[in-house]
C-alpha cells in the first residue's frame, strides 16, 4: 500500500514536470546567443584596438596585455558603479559574463552591495561571495598545473 | 462544542464576519507607473523612501501603510490593539522593526508572499474568537532588500529567464473590526505545504501553482460552492507562467473559475515594465489588494472576492542543498 503511494506521488510529481515543460517559456537561445556574441565581440574587440595602441607605442606585448587588463576591470568597475554593468548584462548574459569585465563586475556589485553591513563583515567579509568559487578553484587548478609542470621538468 | 466554526477539512467560516474598516497601500515607483498607479494611496518617489538601506526603506514603508491606513478611519497607532505583519526578510526584519517603533502588541508571520492572507486570516479568527476589537493585518516586500537575499547583489550583470518574477515593492495595511462599514472576511481555508518537485529558484510559478490550485479546490469542496460562486477569484503572485500553469490544474480538478480568475503577480506591472514573467512578494498581493482590489468592492463592481495568496518556502540554503520548493496558498473570502 506504502510503496504504492510513493510510485503514485512519483506520477503525479512527473506529470506535473511534464506540464510545467508545456507551459514554461523557453529562454530565446538565438536571440540571446546574438546579444552575446555581439556584447563579448565589443567588449574583447575593444581591448584588442587598446592592446595593438599600446604595442604600437612600443609597449612590449606582456606589458600591454597587463595594461589592457587592468583598463577593461576599471571600466567594468566603473559602468558598473553607476549602474550601467547589470541592465548590458540583463541583454548580453554570457557575453558580458565570461570577459574579465564580467569578473570586475561581479566583485565590484557585491563590495557595493555589503557595504552598508560596513567594511569588516560587509565588503571584507562578501566581497568574494560572487566571484569567490572562482578564485579557490582558480587557484586550485594553478596549483595542480604548477605541480606537473615540476615533475615533467625534473 | 470545539470546532464548530471549522467546515469540512480546511476552512473556517466565521459566524460576525470580521468588518475591512480601512485599508492603504504604498508601492515603489515602477508599481506606480503599472496600470494601477492611480489606485494606491501611495507612490514613492524612489527606493529608499528617505532612509540609507533598503532594509530600513522597507521597514518604513510597513510602519507608514499601518499608520496610514489607522489614519484614513480617523484613529491613531494606540488605537489598534495588535498588529499582525510579515516580510520576506531574514527573521522578519521590516516587520520586528515597524513593530519596534509602533510600540504595539505584535505578532511576526512567515507565509512568504501568502502572508497578506495568513495576516488577514488569523485577524479574522482573533477578531471573531472575541480575542480583540481592531487590529492591524500588514505585509511589506522591497524589490531590492529581497534581491540581494534570494538572488544576487543588484549591480551583478545577470540575465533573468523568461519566468523569472519582479519582487514587488509594496506594502498594504488593513483595519480589521468586529462592526463597522466595510467588506467583509466570511471565510478562509488554511493551505496545506505542496511541494512537486520543482527547483528552478528563477520559477516561483510552477512551485507555487500546485499549491494554488489545492487550496481553492478544497476551499470550493468545504463549503460546497462552485467557482461561479465568486465575481473574482485571484490568487496572489503566480505571474503569467503560474498562472498558465494553474489554470490547467483547475481544469483538471474540473473548477474553471474563467473568466472570473486573475492573478496579482500579473495584473501588477505592465508586459512592458521588463518585469519577464511578472511580480511577486508579499506586497505584490497586499498592495493589490489595499489598492485597487477593495476600491472595486467598495464601489460595487466586486462583491465575492476570494483571494488565494500563493507563498513560495523558498530559502536559498535549502535550494544550495538540493531540496526542491514547498509551495503554500491561503484563501481568505471577502464578501459586501
Amino acid at each position: 500500500m506504502n510503496v504504492d503511494q510513493k510510485q503514485w506521488h512519483k506520477i503525479e510529481m512527473q506529470e506535473y514536470q511534464n506540464l510545467v515543460d508545456q507551459i514554461k517559456p523557453k529562454p530565446d537561445i538565438l536571440k540571446n546567443s546574438i546579444w552575446a556574441f555581439m556584447v563579448g565581440g565589443l567588449i574583447c574587440g575593444f581591448a584588442q584596438v587598446l592592446v595593438n595602441y599600446l604595442l604600437s607605442a612600443g609597449m612590449s606585448r606582456t606589458d600591454a596585455g597587463s595594461a589592457v587588463s587592468c583598463i577593461m576591470i576599471f571600466l567594468a568597475a566603473f559602468f558598473t558603479g553607476i549602474g550601467i554593468y547589470d541592465e548590458l548584462g540583463k541583454r548580453a548574459g554570457a557575453g558580458s559574463i565570461v570577459p574579465i569585465t564580467g569578473f570586475a563586475n561581479a566583485i565590484v556589485a557585491s563590495a557595493m552591495e555589503f557595504k552598508r553591513e560596513g567594511y569588516i563583515f560587509g565588503v571584507g567579509a562578501r566581497i568574494f561571495s560572487v566571484a569567490g568559487p572562482t578564485l579557490v578553484f582558480g587557484f586550485a587548478v594553478a596549483v595542480v598545473a604548477g605541480l606537473i609542470k615540476v615533475f615533467l621538468s625534473t | 462544542m470545539p470546532g464548530f466554526k471549522k467546515k469540512g477539512s480546511q476552512t473556517v467560516v466565521f459566524e460576525k464576519a470580521p468588518v475591512i474598516t480601512s485599508w492603504a497601500s504604498i508601492v515603489g515607483p515602477k508599481e506606480g507607473e503599472g496600470p494601477w498607479g492611480k489606485d494606491f494611496d501611495r507612490v514613492l518617489d524612489d527606493y529608499m523612501f528617505g532612509e540609507d538601506t533598503w532594509e530600513k526603506a522597507e521597514k518604513k514603508m510597513l510602519r507608514e501603510s499601518v499608520k496610514l491606513t489607522l489614519d484614513k478611519r480617523n484613529l491613531q497607532v494606540d488605537d489598534t490593539e495588535i498588529i499582525l505583519a510579515g516580510d520576506l526578510l531574514n527573521q522578519t526584519v521590516s516587520s520586528n522593526y515597524a513593530a519596534r517603533e509602533l510600540a504595539r502588541p505584535f505578532l511576526g508571520l512567515y507565509g512568504a508572499c501568502s502572508t497578506m492572507a495568513e495576516a488577514l486570516l488569523v485577524g479574522a479568527m482573533f477578531i471573531d474568537g472575541n480575542f480583540f476589537n481592531r487590529l492591524v493585518s500588514a505585509t511589506c516586500s522591497h524589490h531590492y532588500a529581497a534581491s540581494r537575499q534570494y538572488r544576487f547583489p543588484t549591480e551583478q550583470g545577470t540575465q533573468p529567464t523568461p519566468s523569472t518574477q519582479w519582487t514587488a515593492t509594496a506594502a498594504g495595511a488593513v483595519v480589521l473590526e468586529w462592526a463597522g462599514v466595510g467588506p467583509r472576511i466570511t471565510a478562509g481555508t488554511i493551505g496545506k505545504v505542496i511541494d512537486m518537485g520543482q527547483s528552478d529558484v528563477a520559477d516561483m510559478g510552477s512551485a507555487m501553482a500546485p499549491a494554488a490550485a489545492d487550496t481553492l479546490k478544497t476551499h470550493l469542496n468545504d463549503l460546497e460552492r462552485f467557482p461561479d460562486y465568486y465575481d473574482l477569484i485571484i490568487t496572489g503572485d503566480l505571474a503569467r507562467v503560474g498562472m498558465a500553469i494553474a489554470e490547467q490544474l483547475f481544469i483538471k480538478d474540473g473548477l474553471m473559475p474563467r473568466p472570473n480568475y486573475s492573478d496579482c503577480g500579473v495584473l501588477l506591472y505592465d508586459e512592458n515594465q521588463d518585469v519577464d514573467a511578472g511580480g511577486c512578494g508579499c506586497g505584490c498581493s497586499a498592495a493589490m489588494l489595499c489598492g485597487p482590489l477593495l476600491k472595486k468592492m467598495q464601489n460595487g463592481e466586486i462583491n465575492k472576492m476570494l483571494l488565494i495568496a500563493t507563498g513560495a518556502l523558498m530559502s536559498p540554503t535549502m535550494a544550495f542543498q538540493g531540496e526542491s520548493i514547498p509551495g503554500i496558498a491561503h484563501a481568505v473570502a471577502i464578501e459586501n
